[in-house]
């Protein structure tokens, strides 16, 4: 009885709340009502470099580095090193910069890459984004411990912070001092679209319209190597088959008779033959792609994963078993890097194992 | 030769390609001056054993006396053809299936954190087909069903708000053309030439017309703080949950709404002149606040590394650019003589002003026509008549918007950025047309 009581109050609170505080209801009447506490703290996860939104909570590098080796290593590599899927996360900053939150790196060009750490001026923001978008196949599963334990790993991994450190709300703070590059950023440019950031400052560049007699002489400094002549495929199937230029047929060396696309190529794209093994091939490639084992897997190269023409090589004809490790994950068969355990439908598993297990390798 | 009259083109044999005296000339010419860069053009040409390919006649009478299309009737002029509704929803034809958006091979390692870019050399007029527009995916893309999507309101407002889709909907709408660009359109090119055609260069801009709701109008009726509530933080409903700061004062202004879009079905920021990252798609929330974000994309990505080695943070609007996308790399002039030299430009400060073609690698330049109605932060289309000679030429485009900024050169950008930004490459893109007709992507100095 007394919680109704409360829930009426609350409600006639909202409900006034709602009155004094949209003076577009008048306006727009009947449109949008007023969002419940519990919709708004379902959606509103976000964490700001003040930390206003930062849950309570803490977490531990021992416990992030066992969420990282099940959730994280697969794409990221064990030290979050792995330029493989995504560009590496860490490497490049040093004790040094933890003390002048400039990362020196970044001004040697010959330093191949920016990984996440060298380039992040906010711990708030690794946060965040781990809470709301990883890892990436199921975003928003971790509990609130493990994000502050794979943030307290991932920081421990730049030496940011001590192994046995202990990553809560209390000293997020602490840790946002020691960010490597947390004074390597600047807004003094004119291309924020408003008043806050840049104070009035004018475009970088100043060219001048020009008209007449206004270079010297140009020279082409740069142009593709021949090698990459077909890099993109062939050029001429890239444009259309009728028009003041044609595509380039880049499948020939430049220059040779028949460089222009032929005009007897104009010819609609066959349809490719719908054959049976054909309508299985495509359903299992869709499934490829809907359940995004592409993330992991190519067709004929290794990825984070085997190719799937390997996995067909090595498993011919073993459907069953396929079906098992897709939906169950392993490791130790490719090689130590895990696969998680994949939430498909029975169906879909049995569709991508019948393929890899008849077709994928031919 | 009796395939080739299906065109009405027609091309020379081999052996009478190479014109001898068409090369001295060149190159006694190139020893003058000014046309130097067209000496090295053609040596660099020349070394690739290119033949002066393109003076084939373009549409020359046959033997027979008479073009067989012409005169042998086809079988549409002979016949009944479709009925209405043979498709639903109308398809392009068949003989427009090179007209197609790509990915860049190599450029990422999946397929759900990728981007596919439009075919600017194959697209007329200003806007982007809806099934052409380049995408630019963090974490894959859905097709959410619109009656369970919600757009909630909250932060520094009066009332926290939700709204469906029918609710929206029956909002007073606007009807705007705006161009989308991403930040790291043309990104490859930054240090050299890395792509060979405008579809990889500047693929990552299209312009559609957008429907929906301005943001204010939701804003208000939250009763949002539009005083001491500078910005406003966008959020996606999918898995990356993408979220970015935008300023306050551009709500205000009342250019920025909520559409009903193809790309982030059912409802997509539209954040006209500023980086396709910020339109926010499946957008599922608007917080009201006083400070700035950092998300992901604001201090990981889309931060443009200096010399200093500084990083610009909150760099979203797109500077004034253009392109030419015929005559473009990849391409292939048929034969000398007229060609229309057309492109685009775009500025996400206003309306291009503007735009003026070079064909001799920008010493000269001719004002090209604008083809109107030149609208706010929306491509504009742009032609110029061109008689070609046969000989190399550089062809470059030049915009100018009302503010009076002027697209800069590469030598320009590049002394106050580097070459290591990654985003809000604008430079002036150089096509070389080589005497074989092929067209090069090529950076001068």
């Amino acid at each position: 009885m007394f919680r109704f009581r409360k829930a009426v109050l609350a409600a006639a609170l909202l409900a006034v709340a709602g009155l004094a505080g949209a003076q577009g209801a008048s306006k727009w009447p009947g449109v949008g009502r007023d969002a419940t506490p519990k919709e708004v703290a379902a959606w509103d996860i976000d964490v700001r470099p003040d930390f206003k939104g930062l849950p309570a909570g803490s977490g531990s590098v021992a416990k992030g580095q066992d969420v990282w080796e099940g959730k994280c290593a697969h794409c990221h590599g064990i030290f979050g090193e792995s330029g493989e899927v995504f560009s590496p996360l860490v490497g490049g900053t040093t004790a040094e910069d933890i003390k002048t939150g400039r990362v020196a790196k970044l001004t040697d060009s010959s330093f191949p890459g920016r990984t996440t750490l060298m380039k992040v001026p906010t711990v708030s923001t690794l946060w965040d984004y781990i809470n709301r978008a990883m890892p990436w196949t199921a975003p928003k599963s971790l509990s609130t411990e493990e994000v502050y334990a794979v943030t307290a790993f991932l920081l421990n991994l730049g030496g940011i912070v001590p192994d046995d450190f202990v990553l809560s709300d209390k000293n997020i703070a602490d840790v946002q001092k020691r960010m490597p590059n947390r004074n390597g950023m600047t807004t003094d440019h004119a291309m924020w679209p408003g008043k806050e950031f840049g104070k009035g400052a004018k475009p970088d560049t100043k060219n001048v319209a020009c008209m007449k007699d206004c270079v010297p002489e140009a020279k082409v400094a740069s142009f593709l190597p021949d090698y990459a002549r077909n890099a993109h495929g062939n050029l001429a199937e890239q444009n259309r088959l009728v028009g003041a230029q044609h595509g380039v047929d880049t499948t020939r060396p430049e220059g040779k008779p028949g460089a222009a696309a032929p005009a007897a190529q104009a010819k609609p794209a066959a349809a490719p033959k719908q054959d049976a093994a054909g309508a299985d091939n495509k359903a299992a490639q869709a499934m490829l792609q809907k359940h995004s084992c592409t993330a992991c897997h190519a067709m004929n190269s290794k990825l984070v994963g085997p190719s799937f023409q390997d996995i067909a090589k090595k498993h011919a004809g073993k459907v069953d078993y396929l079906a098992g490790k897709i939906k169950a994950g392993g490791s130790g068969v490719w090689g130590p890097i895990p696969m998680p355990a994949q939430s498909l439908s029975e169906a879909d598993a049995k569709t991508i194992a019948a393929w890899l297990a008849s077709s994928a390798g031919k | 030769m009796q395939e080739d009259l299906s065109s009405g083109r027609i091309r020379k044999a081999p052996e009478n390609f190479l014109n001898k005296d068409g090369i001295k000339t060149v190159l006694a010419e190139a020893k003058h001056g000014r046309r130097d860069f067209i000496r090295s053009a053609f040596v660099a040409a020349a070394a690739g054993a290119a033949v002066p390919a393109a003076l084939a006649q373009g549409n020359p009478v046959p033997t027979e006396g008479g073009d067989p299309n012409i005169l042998n009737l086809p079988e549409h002029s002979k016949g009944l053809g479709q009925g209405v509704a043979a498709e639903g929803y109308g398809k392009p034809s068949k003989f427009e299936a090179n007209v197609q958006r790509r990915q860049s091979p190599g450029l990422t390692q999946t397929t759900q954190a990728s981007v596919s870019f439009a075919p600017l050399q194959s697209l007329f007029g200003i806007i982007t087909p809806s099934g052409l527009h380049f995408e630019r995916h963090h974490q894959g893309w859905w097709d959410i069903d619109p009656s369970k999507h919600r757009l909630m309101i909250n932060g520094m407002v009066k009332a926290n708000k939700v709204f469906t889709m029918d609710e929206i909907m029956r909002l007073p709408s606007v009807s705007r053309i705006h161009f989308i660009e991403c930040g790291a359109n043309t990104a490859v090119e930054w240090g050299n030439v890395a792509v060979p055609t405008v579809q990889y260069t500047h693929g990552m801009v299209s312009c559609s017309e957008f429907t929906g709701v301005p943001l204010i109008t939701l804003l208000e009726l939250a009763g949002a703080d539009l005083k001491n509530g500078k910005f406003v933080l966008a959020e996606g409903a999918d898995g990356s949950s993408m979220t970015r700061t935008i300023p306050m004062e551009l709500i205000k202004s009342g250019e920025v709404f909520v559409a009903y879009p193809e790309q982030g079905y059912p409802l997509r920021l539209i954040v006209p002149g500023v980086q396709g990252v910020s339109w926010v798609k499946y957008l599922r929330r608007i917080e009201v606040g006083d400070k700035p974000y950092a998300a992901k994309d604001e201090a990981v990505h889309y931060i443009d590394l200096q010399p200093s080695g500084l990083h610009r943070q909150y760099t979203n609007i797109q500077e004034c650019k253009s392109v030419v996308t015929t005559p473009s790399g990849g391409q292939v002039l048929l034969d000398k003589g007229f060609y229309n030299i057309t492109g685009l430009a775009w500025s996400g400060r206003g309306k291009v002003k503007r735009v003026d073609v070079s064909v001799d690698g920008g010493r000269n330049w001719r004002t090209a026509r604008l083809e109107g109605p030149v609208q706010n932060k929306a491509l504009t289309r742009f032609n110029l008549d061109w008689v070609w000679d046969g000989k190399p030429a550089i062809i470059q485009s030049r915009a100018m918007d009302d503010t009076g900024y002027v697209q800069p050169t590469y030598k320009q950008l590049r002394a106050v950025r580097g070459t290591r930004s990654i985003y809000h490459n604008n430079a002036i893109q150089s096509w070389l047309v080589q005497e074989s007709g092929e067209v090069k992507n090529v950076q001068v100095s």
